[in-house]
């Protein structure tokens, strides 16, 4: 008979009518699902006892393709028809694609999304993703043993529209009634709000396979409110795996790594870092394909230096999403963190300092978002009473239009609560213009060149006026999945049209990834700039130093030849405190403060021979 | 004769109890729909009813309320595993004959 799960009070369902929801994180590296049962969520496991699937597919010759683990072991044999990471691809054009060449697939550009050439025949990242949700699907169809009623399934809080309804288009060949699509800190913050019964103002720090995100919310009487949000969707855990993996290749002096060689290594990368998160070595083991046997030893020092710029890179937009917040780092009352890569040592600990506080980690960081998801399901589906919570959305990126002289109009402006609709006024700019063209943009940048086009469409009909009489109503509309319609309005006639702004995949428009890293680009040259001044205030003290020491003893305690080495390193400095390059004025600073080492060293020694000359031993100050 | 819960089914419901964070106990009933003229409800209790018979199993609260009792006498509510799922079973011995699935049944 069939199995009954406890219900809130006045809830049970009527027979064969159970309303089975499911919350599915669908991720760069691992994908989960789960659900609430009896009133708690819990992530359900595969017949292993797995709770991550892997994020990998291998298509096979006929049949059903392999995903997960068994796809994951395979990667190293056949490359280019086991697809790992698809999530980056998502919604992406060919020159979209982060560090295409980098990868083993054989990309095939095609009009709207890049697809993937396999011995199954060509593959879209949709189509991939579906085989992913497909297994956890039928995962959740028999752990709760019966048809789904619906799905929230996660999205990073930085995806695009394209990225969003691409999830959606996955979901749908999957077979799965989307609910909702939800931001992936979002997910975490109900996880955890639920859960811990928290309030305050908590940032989400969430640092997964393959994006970055970081979230602003406020928690007060169960109700959420995203306040801000911020990100990078081209860093994660793979980051580090690529680091350890460049490290391996300069340390081995390996000149030309072969596609299972560079698999096998980076997959040797990924288990060293998973060893350091609790051990202070990570033996790297393996013999190439040349023959090569590798024998190295990363220990956790070396490991914490090589990827500390990664760590900084995920500080920026943090930075960032507090300053979009109006708050400083003493108003987050707690940080959650989210992501396996959390479980990285060094992340805490960056953190715990930035933030002054300890992050908040008793929850699985795996699992967090796959819980708030089923959470929401289960909410979306009637099975626990609405008005407990309430979630608010943001927009990531202001939505706008094209005005005169290619500016950028902002309608709704970012971080606005989603669903959202606001409209805006405009008129004709000639006298006589029947016609408006109406360039949808993304952005937060204020000309239309710097900012993502989204749609463009037309308004005809529009009766012969003066410029200025006609008065053209656009209205933004933004649904719950954060999904985009465009009206127009010419009120005085009534003509009337709209775009559903399902976005072109083609991203034919140049760089979402610049744009959406525009703020911490700046930051980066700021960084570099202040960084080269540092280092020119620091060679020119230098500079002055060594010169007055040189007056002052220089003859007496250096030979010619020294002095003459002092003095081609200072000469060396000079040069470069003219240029522009920090590292080499900084390695000039470095090589004049070698030379100088032991003129220093002899200074110090005839500075207490002066000190000491005509003093008694026991008059001495010890 | 009583209602019961099995030891497993009394853990679980113990623990997801606390894992919601209120609850006073179990409410198990019986109401007329379904298929095959009744079906199981089964829910958290916040308030007890004033006509709610209560019963303890294993340190949970059962509450039942006198019409649902008729039909539920002597039930022992067990926990148990079926490949993947798991969840609650109900054996009544009252019943004659149930749907396939035996979400709903005859006495």
């Amino acid at each position: 008979m069939a199995l009954l799960q406890i219900a809130e009070p006045g809830l049970s369902a009527d027979p064969h009518q159970h309303r089975l929801a499911i919350g599915i994180d669908l991720g760069t590296t691992n994908s989960l699902v789960a659900t609430v049962r009896s009133g708690s969520a819990a992530v359900l496991e595969d017949e292993d006892g797995r709770a991550l699937l892997p994020s990998v597919v291998r298509y096979v010759q006929v049949g059903i393709p392999e995903v997960g683990v068994e796809a994951q072991l395979r990667q190293t044999d056949d490359p280019h028809n086991t697809i790992a990471s698809v999530k980056r691809f998502m919604g992406r054009g060919l020159k979209d694609v982060p560090g295409a060449a980098a990868t083993p697939y054989r990309f095939v550009d095609s009009p709207g999304m890049v697809r993937i050439d396999t011995r199954a025949g060509l593959k879209s990242p949709v189509e991939v993703s579906a085989e992913i949700l497909r297994v956890l699907r039928s995962r959740a169809e028999a752990s709760l043993g019966g048809e789904l009623t619906g799905a929230v399934i996660t999205v990073p809080a930085y995806f695009d529209d394209a990225q969003r309804q691409a999830t959606k288009d996955a979901a749908r060949l999957a077979g799965l009634n989307v609910l909702r699509l939800l931001n992936e800190p979002t997910a975490a913050a109900i996880a955890y709000g639920l859960d811990n019964a928290s309030q305050g103002v908590f940032c989400i720090y969430d640092l997964g396979g393959g994006t970055f995100d970081i979230s602003i919310l406020r928690l007060s009487q169960g109700v959420f409110e995203v306040v801000a949000t911020n990100g990078d969707s081209a860093l994660g855990g793979d980051d580090f795996d690529e680091c350890i993996y460049r490290w391996i290749v300069e340390q081995a002096a390996i000149a030309d790594p072969t596609v299972t060689d560079a698999r096998l290594l980076l997959s040797l990368a990924r288990k060293a870092k998973e060893t350091l998160t609790d051990h202070d070595e990570a033996p790297i083991c393996v013999t190439l394909s040349s023959g090569q046997a590798i024998d190295l030893v990363l220990t956790a020092e070396t490991f914490f230096t090589l990827t500390a710029s990664l760590i900084a890179k995920s500080l920026a937009p943090t930075r960032k999403a507090l300053r979009d917040a109006g708050l400083g780092v003493g108003d987050i009352d707690g940080v959650v963190l989210v992501g396996g890569s959390t479980r990285m040592r060094h992340v805490r600990r960056a953190v715990a300092d930035f933030f002054q506080s300890e992050p908040l980690t008793n929850l699985d960081p795996d699992k967090v978002v796959a819980l708030g998801a089923a959470m929401q399901a289960n909410l979306l589906v009637g099975n626990h009473k609405t008005d407990d919570w309430l979630l608010l959305d943001v927009i990531p990126l202001s939505l706008g239009l094209e005005t005169m002289g290619g500016l950028a109009e902002k309608v709704i402006p970012r971080n606005a609560t989603i669903p959202v609709a606001r409209a805006q006024e405009f008129t004709t700019f000639k006298d006589g213009q029947t016609a408006i063209s109406i360039h949808v943009v993304q952005g937060e940048r204020e000309l239309v060149g710097d900012c993502r086009s989204l749609a463009r469409f037309e308004l005809r009909g529009i009766p012969p006026m003066v410029a200025g009489a006609a008065r053209v109503r656009v209205a933004f509309q933004v649904d719950a999945d954060g999904l985009l319609s465009v009206s127009a309005l010419e009120q005085t006639s009534g003509v009337q049209a709209t775009i559903e702004v399902k976005p072109s995949y083609g991203l034919s428009d140049d760089e979402i990834a610049r744009m959406l890293n525009d703020s911490y680009s700046n930051a980066q040259t700021d960084m570099n700039a202040r960084n080269l001044r540092e280092q020119r205030v620091d060679g020119l003290r230098l500079l002055e130093a060594t010169q007055a020491a040189l007056d002052q003893d220089g003859w007496q305690l250096l030979s010619e030849a020294e002095r003459a080495t002092i003095e081609r390193a200072m000469e060396t400095l000079r040069v470069m405190l003219n240029g522009q390059d920090p590292v080499a004025l900084k390695r000039a600073a470095d090589s004049l403060n070698r030379a100088t080492a032991q003129f220093a060293a002899r200074r110090m020694d005839a500075s207490i021979q002066r000190a000491l000359s005509g003093q008694r031993l026991d008059m001495l100050e010890v | 004769m009583a209602i019961t819960l099995s030891e497993s089914a009394a853990n679980r419901v113990q623990k997801f109890l606390d894992q919601r964070g209120k609850g006073v106990g179990l409410r198990l009933g019986v109401r007329t729909s379904g298929c095959s003229g009744m079906a199981y409800t089964l829910e958290f209790v916040d308030e007890t009813l004033p006509d709610d018979i209560t019963f303890e199993s294993f340190g949970v609260t059962v509450l039942i309320d006198p019409k649902s009792l008729i039909f539920l006498e002597g039930t022992e509510l067990d926990f148990v595993r079926e490949g993947l799922n798991e969840g609650f079973k109900f054996n009544n011995p009252n019943v004659k004959n149930s749907c396939g699935c035996g979400e709903s049944f005859n006495v």
